[in-house]
């Protein structure tokens, strides 16, 4: 058995903590004299701070129990009994969690360290920082919950979130369009993940709703039930996660700060669903249609973005296509039941592509918020660390040996081979030099080549150090953290093994054919990206199918037409004919009933005292009749 | 015997109900309420002296304080409505109408 602990339930309370603390600061004083940003951002990067030292101490707590029974539980409060579901507020940290947790608090402390240079003069930097807080708080509710019901107030904490903080720039009505299309999309997906639970709840429920307890009955369930139990929760992860078909709010979701992006890219909100598959994974493993279904709409996304991400000119849309696309392949991962291994590249990812959009956050800082990368270009000259570090990020994206990104993608489309899923190996192996290509195309275009744009070129300058330093330290985590799971070492693989239900292969030839696969895809992608853009080229006029994939297959307007105008006819039909004439009339005759009443009595209401004395006799009179009547 | 008091409460009674509904001069009315009370009072006595018991009595000396009371109040309520409108009809007054 696992061991008690009383200090879990801090985790997520000390952002949330400081979240409150901050907000209040900031409503009671922004109209007034303002408090000095300094002293916004170092409050705001405490919380972080003190739940990364905390899940460290978590880290070294399971570290000291034998691995078949490392999990730590605290059960806080009972939060509701009704029936047979009896809630506890608890929380949970076995190896899974506690991987999520060290690097989701430690990329979410380094992001709030970068935004203090980033936002810098900012006129809402307290409430910038509030929501930022309660954004990771969030999220730790989320990963360390124990169980559904606890994950889902994570889930819908970090849902709202991303609206608050996609639309932070609240001034400009595309930006506040941008979040509602966020949460709306969000909100579909959750109405999946709420069913799912409600059914995993009517079969298994009754003994115990945890992840433990439902782990030990998870044999009750029948097979119908759990694929349908697994689709479900699948579309809550396709919302959260944004894959097919509920992709359309991320790349929108630039729209925020880029900081937020950050976050809501690397350490937050976008993994939640790949985490929410490898914890079920003990129902997962058991449906194999289910997964199946989950890595065809991973791969199937990945294949998707990569093309959009090919042909974008926003630097940080190219970015937003390439996290569906890696997105993809984690999917694609858990769906071919290699668990650990998706959650491998949500590791990783994480680095990388916090320290993508952290480099494009400092080019775009420099250049006053240009975000058009035919606008840019030799800023490598001009920016020298955030050159080196996109560039080693980038070579992780891509998926470059040794950097890290290369053995988390390599173990995915490895176990897809291993799995004898031969169509999703090969088209993962597609979006690997797809993913080379559209990386280093961004690359070259900003940094490589002549400026050109030479107005914003001469202006620009490098960051400063409260920028540049979390770029460096995360530039360290996308190099190394690939040799964590070293093929044949496994270090994560065997750390999560006690939280994950997953089948071990092994076929050196295997491995062997998908290590060379992906490094020629890397090869081919990086050759094509450097002979179109690498000595730099004037911005590209797209035809055809490129025009066809720049606006993204219309898919929006697709959408929109299919979808949303259908909706809205529906809302005006209600709104326009049924209220009036079903819903009203009743009520609008109801009142007009009594009026008639009313006005029927209204003679008798004279207004004369003596007519009311006859009344009252008359009436005393009748009363006595009916008294001496019943005293005979 | 009893029947002649009863008799002449009665016909006191009615006549205040007359009076106050078909007068319409406030002091009429007022007066009128003052005859139906003591119409009750001597029904009170006449009651008590055939039982032999006082509480006829009580209860007679209790109406009749009740009514110095209220005149007291109904001469001031006179004296507004008269301030008012500057007149005594009873029609005038008619707010309630519906």
């Amino acid at each position: 058995m696992g061991q008690s602990v009383n200090y879990l339930g801090l985790i997520p309370l000390f952002p949330l903590v400081g979240a409150v603390v901050i907000g209040l600061l900031h409503v009671f004083t922004c109209n007034k004299r303002r408090l000095p940003e300094k002293f916004y951002g170092l409050l705001a990067c405490v919380g972080p701070a003190l739940s990364f030292i905390l899940a460290l101490k978590v880290f070294i707590a399971l570290k000291a129990l034998p691995p078949e029974s490392r999990f730590l539980s605290h059960k806080v409060f009972t939060w509701f009994s009704v029936g047979d579901l009896h809630i506890d507020m608890g929380f949970l940290a076995d190896p899974l969690s506690c991987l999520m947790l060290l690097f989701v608090t430690f990329i979410g402390s380094l992001i709030h360290i970068y935004s203090i240079g980033y936002m810098g003069g900012d006129k809402n930097y307290g409430k910038f920082f509030a929501y930022m807080n309660l954004f990771l708080g969030s999220m730790l509710v989320l990963v360390l919950g124990d169980g559904p019901v606890v994950m889902f107030v994570g889930w819908e904490g970090v849902g709202l979130c991303s609206y608050l903080l996609i639309s932070f720039y609240s001034e400009d009505r595309s930006n506040v369009l941008a979040g509602n299309k966020a949460f709306i999309v969000n909100r579909i997906g959750d109405l999946g993940f709420v069913l799912g639970m409600a059914f995993l709840f009517w079969a298994v429920g009754a003994q115990g709703f945890d992840y433990l307890s439902l782990k030990a009955n998870v044999h009750q369930l029948t097979p119908g039930v759990a694929l349908a139990v697994c689709l479900l929760l699948f579309v809550g992860a396709t919302g959260k996660s944004a894959q097919i078909p509920l992709y359309v709010w991320l790349p929108d979701a630039m729209a925020g700060p880029t900081p937020v992006s950050a976050l809501i890219h690397a350490a937050t909100m976008v993994t939640a669903g790949v985490y929410m598959v490898a914890r079920f994974s003990f129902i997962y493993a058991h449906v194999e249609l289910a997964g199946t279904i989950v890595a065809w709409v991973g791969i199937l996304t990945a294949l998707l973005a990569a093309i959009f991400g090919m042909f974008q000119d926003d630097i940080k849309k190219i970015l937003a296509y390439s996290t569906v696309s890696q997105l993809g392949y984690m999917f694609a991962g858990v769906g071919v039941a290699a668990y650990s291994a998706g959650i491998f590249h949500v590791f990783t990812h994480a680095f990388f592509k916090a320290l993508l959009f952290l480099g494009a956050g400092s080019v775009i800082y420099a250049l006053h918020h240009e975000q058009n990368i035919w606008k840019m270009g030799g800023l490598k000259a001009k920016m020298p660390k955030t050159y080196m570090t996109m560039v080693i990020g980038a070579l992780a994206l891509a998926g470059c040996p040794p950097f890290s990104g290369f053995f988390s993608k390599d173990e995915i489309l490895y176990s897809a081979l291993a799995t004898g899923h031969i169509g999703i190996w090969l088209v993962g192996v597609l979006v690997a030099g797809m993913t080379a290509y559209y990386t280093f195309r961004m690359i070259f275009v900003v940094f490589h080549g002549e400026p050109r744009d030479h107005h914003a070129f001469e202006h620009a300058k490098e960051s400063p150090s409260v920028m540049v330093v979390p770029l460096i330290i995360l530039a360290v985590g996308a190099v190394f953290a690939g040799f964590l799971n070293f093929p044949g070492i496994m270090t994560i693989s065997h750390w999560l093994e006690p939280s994950l239900t997953e089948a071990h292969h092994g076929s050196v030839i295997l491995q062997v054919i998908a290590i060379l696969a992906s490094i020629a895809a890397f090869a081919v992608g990086i050759k094509i990206a450097y002979s179109k853009f690498g000595q730099g080229c004037p911005e590209p006029e797209f035809k055809g199918f490129a025009a066809f994939a720049y606006h993204k297959f219309y898919v929006d307007e697709l959408y929109h037409a299919v979808i949303v105008r259908p909706y809205k006819a529906i809302g005006a039909a209600i709104w326009q004919v049924v209220e009036p004439n079903i819903t009203d009339a009743p009520v609008q005759g109801a009142s007009r009933l009594y009026i008639l009443l009313g006005s029927a009595f209204k003679v008798f209401q004279v207004g004369y005292v003596r007519v009311y004395a006859i009344y009252m006799i008359v009436g005393l009179s009748i009363m006595s009749l009916f008294l001496s009547q019943s005293l005979n | 015997m009893i029947h002649n008091f009863l008799f002449l409460s009665v016909i006191l009674f009615c006549l205040g109900i007359v009076g106050v509904i078909a007068r319409r001069n406030v002091f009429t009315v007022f007066m009128s309420i003052e005859l139906m009370l003591n119409a009750a009072n001597l029904a009170f006595v006449a009651f008590s002296r055939i039982h032999e018991s006082m509480d006829g009595h009580v209860l007679a000396m209790m109406v009749m304080a009740v009514a110095a009371a209220e005149a007291a109040l109904a001469l001031a309520v006179v004296i507004l409505l008269h301030k008012h409108k500057g007149k005594l009809d009873t029609n005038v007054f008619s707010l309630l109408k519906g």
